[in-house]
């Protein structure tokens, strides 16, 4: 066993310790910080595995971004100390059957299956050089059209966010209204029809 | 390379299983995003390691995991705006006191 393999295990044992403790603690900030040590131990993954870009790339979209976004939605929906309500025993019990029992059957497959090795023996380096003419590609194998789905797809989701966050105001109580007294002249002559006779009394 | 590709795999059943686990037991909203986050990255340290030890003249493997990456930033983004959505209107992100869409 050499250093390689030594890395490998105390990443993989890093990985999944992390993420038990992210399924399982009661606090949900700690929750939240365990699954963040998770992501970047998946990112030291890829590092191991020589894929830099897919590191960088995991680093930055979610350790940079996802698990802070669910960390603000934490601090907008629960006081920070507080501790979720444990699950009851009977689906602890029940959960830990099934999971067992999936983890068992995935492994006797995997361990069984005997995967054939790869036919070239040339080195597996990705220059992030490679990876930009591939998805900017528009002949075979490029991937181009994924791309541009890809950003569509971002776009109607940033787009779905801002609608659905959005707090809607109830029917009558119009955000203008509340600027009314400051400047009463135009503005406010559609909103409120008794005013607007005051103001053309003001005028004559 | 020391380290044989069925080994990768079972880091990563064992990830995608945890985090099931989670999904099952969890009934706070927050918590079970981030049973998926975890779901979805073993998905993809699966689509890496296939590419790095069965093909490792091509790249596709890197592409899919890469868009994985993408499209679960945008599902993790528009889960937290419904989240909050529903937070506003309930007071609650328990998945057992929201009963609008029952019977």
């Amino acid at each position: 066993m050499d250093a390689s393999a030594i890395i490998f295990y105390l990443i993989s044992a890093f990985i999944l310790g992390t993420a038990i403790l992210a399924v399982t603690s009661q606090k949900i900030f700690r929750s939240a910080i365990w699954l963040l040590f998770s992501l970047v131990g998946v990112a030291a993954l890829y590092f191991w595995m020589q894929v830099e870009f897919v590191a960088a790339v995991q680093i930055i979209v979610y350790v940079g971004g996802v698990v802070v976004l669910i960390i603000f939605s934490i601090f907008l929906t629960h006081y920070s100390g507080s501790e979720m309500p444990k699950p009851p025993l009977k689906r602890i019990l029940f959960s830990l059957l099934a999971v067992l029992f999936g983890f068992s059957f995935s492994y006797r497959i995997i361990a069984g299956y005997g995967f054939n090795a790869a036919t070239t023996t040339k080195p597996f380096n990705v220059p992030v050089s490679a990876i930009g003419e591939q998805m900017l590609d528009t002949k075979k194998y490029g991937f181009v059209l994924p791309f541009e789905v890809v950003s569509m797809l971002l776009l109607a989701a940033m787009v779905g966010c801002i609608v659905i966050a959005m707090r809607s105001v109830p029917k009558g109580t119009s955000v203008q209204k509340q600027a009314a007294p400051i400047g009463a002249n135009d503005g406010t002559n559609k909103l409120i029809p008794e005013t607007k006779d005051l103001v053309i009394e003001d005028k004559s | 390379m020391s380290i044989p590709l069925t080994h990768i795999l079972f880091v990563s059943t064992a990830l995608f299983f945890i985090g099931t686990y989670g999904l099952f037991t969890r009934r706070n909203l927050i918590t079970m995003l981030m049973s998926i986050e975890l779901i979805l990255n073993s998905v993809n340290i699966n689509f890496v390691a296939f590419n790095k030890y069965l093909y490792p003249d091509k790249l596709n493997g890197v592409f899919f995991s890469l868009f994985i990456i993408t499209v679960a930033a945008a599902e993790a983004a528009v889960a937290i705006a419904i989240i909050i959505n529903l937070y506003r209107n309930h007071r609650s992100i328990d998945v057992e006191d929201v009963k609008e869409m029952k019977n």
